[in-house]
């Protein structure tokens, strides 16, 4: 009896092992889009066989309540991944991972409840702790995204008076009832911690805005891998410990690498409710300032005379759904023998590399879409850079000091021979602060919908 | 009991290593189905919730962990079918269109 015990729990070791390994493999397939996708059907049968392998755990009870609870996720998930806009994917992220770090909350407390009367030491306590803490900020935390992100409330940051103290006070109460559980572990305890961090995860999301949900999307992403990892510990599983640290540390570097596109720390980002407090000075100045525009058709007329054409999208293009007349005016411009590419900015969209998919989905190729530091020594040979729909990520005052933007590294759209912006209106970007470049004298303004002025510059073009 | 915890820690620690080393490479354009897929992935706490629930006994426990299993499942099949579909738009070149000249590499 005992022989084939640990044989079985060897196997099922030996799957989760397996499992690991493909998940390793999946992060690494997405060094190049040729692979990507392979490598995600390799996790995704990793993950299979790890589930598969669970439900042969000796003496499992409750199957039925389990299948049940599978299946309706399952109905719920996979339409939803399945139907859902391109342009509304962050949110649809944030949602899926708020539920996983609201899964991995649910299963360090419930643990926490079955191994309480062995008086468990220390560091399975904190374990826990770390689990319910982290999952339950995660959960909250992106729940605000979701919300945010949805627009059911503004996506601009939420502040109210008062709100570094009572911020302060989440803070200091959370280590306090951090450091009672450690010396009085109770499971009412942890009900009490899940409730904080509850609130502790909403205080943090609701100031941030605009622009900066990308890095917080990440930053989310990764918390929910550490409290996988933490509930890995307390049910002495590896397969969770090495899943959940894998996302934890490839988000905190995406995270990283997110801030330093922006130019900005992550506390900066975390805590100062950027784009509320800085609009108020820089903007309004110039309303009344001469800007050059022109018509749709003059711009098609003028882009037919080009050698080489940059586009600089922004979340503005998604907005207006202009992702694919816009590949059908770079196509027209190719077919006349003018060179076209897309210059994207690290933190264009709602979510990191977000302009791509949506580019993506428009079948343009993924080898015209260079990042930033590709395009930006090309853009001096640009004869024009299209600006769609983006205006603080082409923004100069970033190379000055003294703007809120300062440090940030943008696209130097000003290098091109002529810039064009397409824009709805002369309201700044998220940053909230003017754009010199708008005033520049090679500058061009096309005011209105973005997907309107490409189909008429589109009709202008083909004609000339 | 002592050196179980020090070995979940070796394993915690080599992993954060193999972390940023795979995905030091990704490059931007893959940005968001990294993090789709890296979402995905932290769905394997739908084992996690297997494990919990497997093993409960009485209501509370059995409802918690129906409810982790549930959350978890939406986490793991949505994960999963939101990376596919974006990697699935990822292609190299327009089928029918002439070869212009390549503006990079």
């Amino acid at each position: 009896m005992t022989g084939t015990l640990i044989a079985r729990g060897t196997v099922l070791d030996l799957c989760y092992l397996f499992a690991a390994i493909t998940f390793i493999l999946a992060l690494k397939g997405l060094s190049n889009p040729k692979r990507a996708r392979s490598g995600n059907f390799i996790a995704m049968f990793g993950m299979a066989v790890a589930i598969g392998a669970t439900f042969f755990q000796p003496n499992l009870r409750n199957v039925l309540p389990m299948v049940i609870a599978m299946i309706v996720g399952a109905v719920i998930g996979i339409p939803t991944s399945r139907f859902v806009k391109m342009t509304a994917m962050p949110q649809l992220v944030a949602i899926f991972n708020g539920v996983g770090g609201g899964a991995a909350a649910l299963v360090s407390i419930t643990e926490y409840m079955k191994i309480q009367h062995e008086g468990p030491p220390t560091y399975v306590v904190l374990e826990v702790l770390l689990g319910v803490l982290i999952g339950t900020v995660s959960f909250s935390g992106s729940a605000i995204a979701f919300i945010k992100l949805q627009e059911l409330i503004t996506g601009r940051p939420i502040t109210y008076p008062g709100q570094q103290v009572i911020n302060a006070l989440l803070g200091v109460g959370a280590v306090a009832l951090i450091v009672i559980i450690l010396i009085h572990p109770s499971v009412a305890l942890l009900w009490i911690l899940l409730a904080v961090a509850f609130i502790v995860g909403m205080a943090i999301v609701l100031p941030i805005g605009g622009a900066d949900v990308p890095v917080l999307i990440s930053l989310l992403n990764s918390l929910t891998g550490i409290a996988v990892a933490a509930s890995g510990f307390t049910l002495d599983n590896n397969m969770l410990i090495v899943a959940g640290t894998l996302v934890g540390a490839s988000g905190l570097l995406l995270t990283q690498m997110m801030c330093k596109a922006m130019g900005r720390s992550l506390p900066n980002i975390l805590f100062s409710a950027f784009g509320s407090a800085v609009s108020g000075g820089a903007a309004g100045t110039g309303e009344d300032r001469p800007v050059r525009s022109q018509t749709p058709e003059d711009i098609g007329v003028m882009l037919a005379y080009a050698n080489k054409v940059a586009i600089i999208p922004g979340y503005g293009l998604a907005v207006a759904q202009a992702q694919h007349i816009i590949r059908e005016l770079a196509d027209e411009l190719e077919a006349k023998g003018i060179d076209v590419f897309y210059a994207i900015h690290p933190v264009a969209g709602r979510m990191p590399g977000h302009m791509n998919v949506l580019l993506a989905e428009a079948n343009v190729p993924y080898d015209k879409l260079l990042e930033m530091d590709e395009a930006n020594p090309m853009l001096k040979d640009c004869d024009v850079a299209l600006v769609v729909g983006a205006n603080d990520t082409v923004n100069p005052a970033a190379r000055e000091a003294g703007s809120p933007i300062s440090g940030m590294p943008i696209i130097n759209a000003d290098e091109a021979g002529q810039v064009v912006f397409l824009k709805r209106s002369m309201r700044p970007g998220f940053a909230g602060i003017e754009n010199e470049l708008l005033f520049n004298e090679k500058t061009t303004l096309v005011f209105g919908d973005a997907k309107e002025t490409l189909t008429k510059m589109v009709g202008a073009l083909a004609a000339s | 009991m002592g050196n179980t915890i020090l070995q979940y820690l070796t394993v915690f620690i080599l992993t954060i290593f193999v972390g940023i080393e795979v995905i030091a490479k990704v490059p931007a354009i893959l940005h968001t189905p990294l993090m789709s897929g890296s979402n995905a992935i932290h769905g394997v706490i739908i084992v996690g919730s297997m494990i919990v629930l497997g093993s409960a006994s009485g209501g509370l426990e059995i409802a918690l962990g129906t409810a982790a299993v549930f959350l978890a499942t939406l986490n793991v099949v949505g994960g999963f079918t939101v990376t596919d579909r974006m990697l699935g738009m990822f292609k190299a070149k327009p089928v029918d269109k002439k070869k212009t000249e390549e503006v990079a590499k």
